[in-house]
């Protein structure tokens, strides 16, 4: 059975059909990349899964359960986690603060334990600091560990991010253009991580990605979609020199030159 | 400069980050309990009411503060807790179960008010809960039978266990003693995850909701316990002044509550005490200046309130991070000194904010 499954997804604003009837399957344990010129859809889909937006047709399924009725907060039970492309950091807390917060799907305590601080609360947060301290070391963030969000430089924050989206413990990661951004050292660090976490922690990742570089040194397999609609999903090097695929991004004339 | 040299996690986690800190809050609490021997009784009274509106901006701050939800009904919840337990104790409740029920029922209060409200952001939020402070005035007023209406209400100094607290020195203790257990309350719950939930929710909801924050369900909690601590500084009001009535919690004092954490700077606990230190004291510190300044400047009549809305323009305008930040980079320079460069504590501003996510 498939991990992860798109089954005829369509959402439209109004007149706008942002998607049309897009399907396509992730299996467990693979990088699969989204592809597409800008406006395509691909962070719409993206949003559709952490149900901010409401599907008009079509359903996701999730180890062959639908997750299409499920609150936004219940998504990252499910185990979903994302980065957002306009990073979404909570600004004035420090990278240990984000990391921890993304530990809160684990909480087990409420409101009353915590205003008395009793002591699960207090193991409860010392845990939640040690698997902040993993993510850390795994990321390489100890230079800023206390320090507010906003004062790192972009590239760090987008690390952050990242780093708060694997504390959440995912079984299935949606990273939205992870390399925008960063220079080639950075995208260069994040192409480790990335396999890391796959071989590693054993997630799954799909990610809309502009950098085709980056898209073939990191994915598996890859969905090319335009105006809402798939034009075609296979493995990276076959989607990637597929001529519709030249054509939605370079335009007719392009390709017979290249 | 001073460094921590972290051996523990609890260290993260602990209340006084260093030693330093702990033996100043402790030197702190002597001197507010030396107090009423060292100043008069009017001023002892007066800070009975820093302490008393240091209660309601803590809650006030929890919400708008930490949440960035702001609220122009607090006078409402204030109002709550004064009724609550002056009803409650004119039948012969007993003081100190009175003052946690004025807090529960305004945290109920708050709750019913809050749920369905509770999605709108920024002002339009604001006017619907000033919009829900003036049904809570107008049953103040019209439910005669309960209230006494406009009549007011006389309410009795707090007895606990036999003793009254009905002296300046003992009623400042009490509510001193309340202060400090609020602020450990809500340091207790900033410390933890639904602390953390609230910054959240402040700082991108959006993100928030990502992580697997219930939205809805955090603001009505952070609304609930915000209002909690206001009724509970209502009640402490209500057997401060000895009489309530409709009048004394309008808009002007819902008003007066933002004011003060915004003064005091938003996002931290010690401003709400900064900012009710500020609204209490330059009041009184502008009437005894007013002796020295010159006789043509003195007999200006609004010269009082003039100068406290000029100050306040002016801490809006050289200190938008309030009292609080002015404090922190005091301290920042001293702990810096040779080192302190002006612009630590700019932010670089941002242009590119999308609507996108």
């Amino acid at each position: 059975m498939a991990f992860f499954q798109a089954q005829d997804i369509s959402i439209s604003f109004g007149g706008v059909q942002a998607l049309n009837r897009v399907n396509f399957t992730v299996n467990q344990g693979e990088i699969f990349s989204i592809i597409g010129p800008n406006g395509a859809g691909k962070t719409t889909i993206f949003n559709c899964i952490n149900r901010f937006y409401d599907l008009t047709g079509g359903v996701f399924l999730l180890e062959g359960k639908s997750i299409s009725h499920a609150k936004p907060h219940d998504i990252a039970d499910l185990g979903i986690a994302r980065t957002f492309q306009n990073i979404e950091l909570f600004k004035n807390m420090t990278v240990l603060d984000n990391l921890i917060l993304g530990r809160h799907r684990k909480r087990r305590s409420n409101i009353f334990t915590e205003m008395l601080f009793i002591k699960p609360v207090r193991l409860q947060e010392i845990r939640s600091r040690e698997k902040a301290e993993e993510i850390i070391d795994f990321l390489d963030l100890e230079a800023h560990r206390d320090q507010l969000v906003v004062n790192l430089p972009y590239g760090v924050q987008k690390t952050v991010e990242l780093g708060r989206a694997l504390a959440m413990e995912p079984t299935l990661l949606l990273l939205d253009e992870p390399t925008s951004g960063l220079n080639m050292e950075e995208s260069e660090d994040l192409a480790f991580w990335l396999s890391d976490m796959k071989e590693e922690l054993g997630i799954t990742v799909i990610m809309v990605e502009h950098n085709m570089r980056f898209v073939k040194q990191t994915t598996d397999r890859v969905l090319a979609i335009d105006f809402g609609q798939a034009i075609v999903e296979g493995e990276t090097n076959e989607v990637l020199t597929n001529p519709d695929v030249m054509r939605a991004y370079l335009g007719e004339e392009n390709v017979c030159n290249a | 400069m001073r460094f921590l040299m972290k051996t523990d996690y609890y260290q993260d986690i602990r209340i006084f980050k260093y030693r330093s800190t702990f033996f100043w809050y402790v030197a702190l609490i002597i001197g507010c309990l030396l107090l009423p021997k060292v100043v008069d009784e009017y001023l002892v009274s007066q800070f009975s009411f820093i302490c008393i509106y240091a209660v309601a901006a803590v809650g006030l701050m929890l919400l708008t503060g930490f949440t960035g939800q702001i609220s122009m009904g607090h006078a409402a919840f204030f109002a709550i807790g004064s009724y609550t337990s002056a009803i409650l104790t004119s039948h012969g409740v007993p003081f100190l179960i009175a003052l946690p029920a004025s807090g529960l029922v305004a945290a109920i209060v708050g709750v019913i008010i809050g749920r369905p409200i509770l999605h709108l952001t920024g002002l339009y939020l604001a006017i619907a809960t000033m919009g829900a402070a003036f049904i809570i005035e107008e049953i103040l007023v019209r439910w005669e039978s309960l209230t006494n209406g406009n009549m007011g209400f006389l309410v009795d100094p707090p007895v606990i266990f036999g003793f009254n607290f009905d002296t300046e020195a003992s009623f400042f203790y009490l509510s001193l003693l309340v202060l400090a257990l609020t602020l450990l309350l809500a340091k207790n719950i900033l410390r933890s995850p639904t602390g953390r939930a609230f910054i959240a929710i402040r700082d991108s909801e959006i993100a928030a909701e990502a992580m697997g924050i219930d939205l809805p369900n955090f603001k009505t909690q952070a609304f609930a316990i915000s209002a909690f601590f206001t009724g509970i500084a209502g009640c402490l009001y209500a057997h401060k002044i000895m009489f309530i009535n409709p009048e004394s919690y309008t808009i002007v004092l819902s008003i007066e509550l933002l004011a003060i954490v915004i003064i005091g700077g938003l996002g931290s606990l010690h401003g709400a005490v900064f900012g009710s230190m500020f609204f209490i004291f330059l009041p009184q510190l502008i009437i005894i200046s007013k002796d020295y300044l010159p006789t043509f400047i003195q007999d200006q009549t609004g010269l009082q309130p003039a100068l406290f809305g000029l100050l306040i323009v002016l801490v809006m305008l050289f200190e938008p991070m309030g009292i609080y930040g002015k404090w922190l980079k005091t301290k920042f320079y001293f702990e810096w000194f040779p080192l302190y460069k002006k612009d630590s504590f700019k932010r670089e501003k941002k242009y590119q904010k999308a609507e996108r996510h």
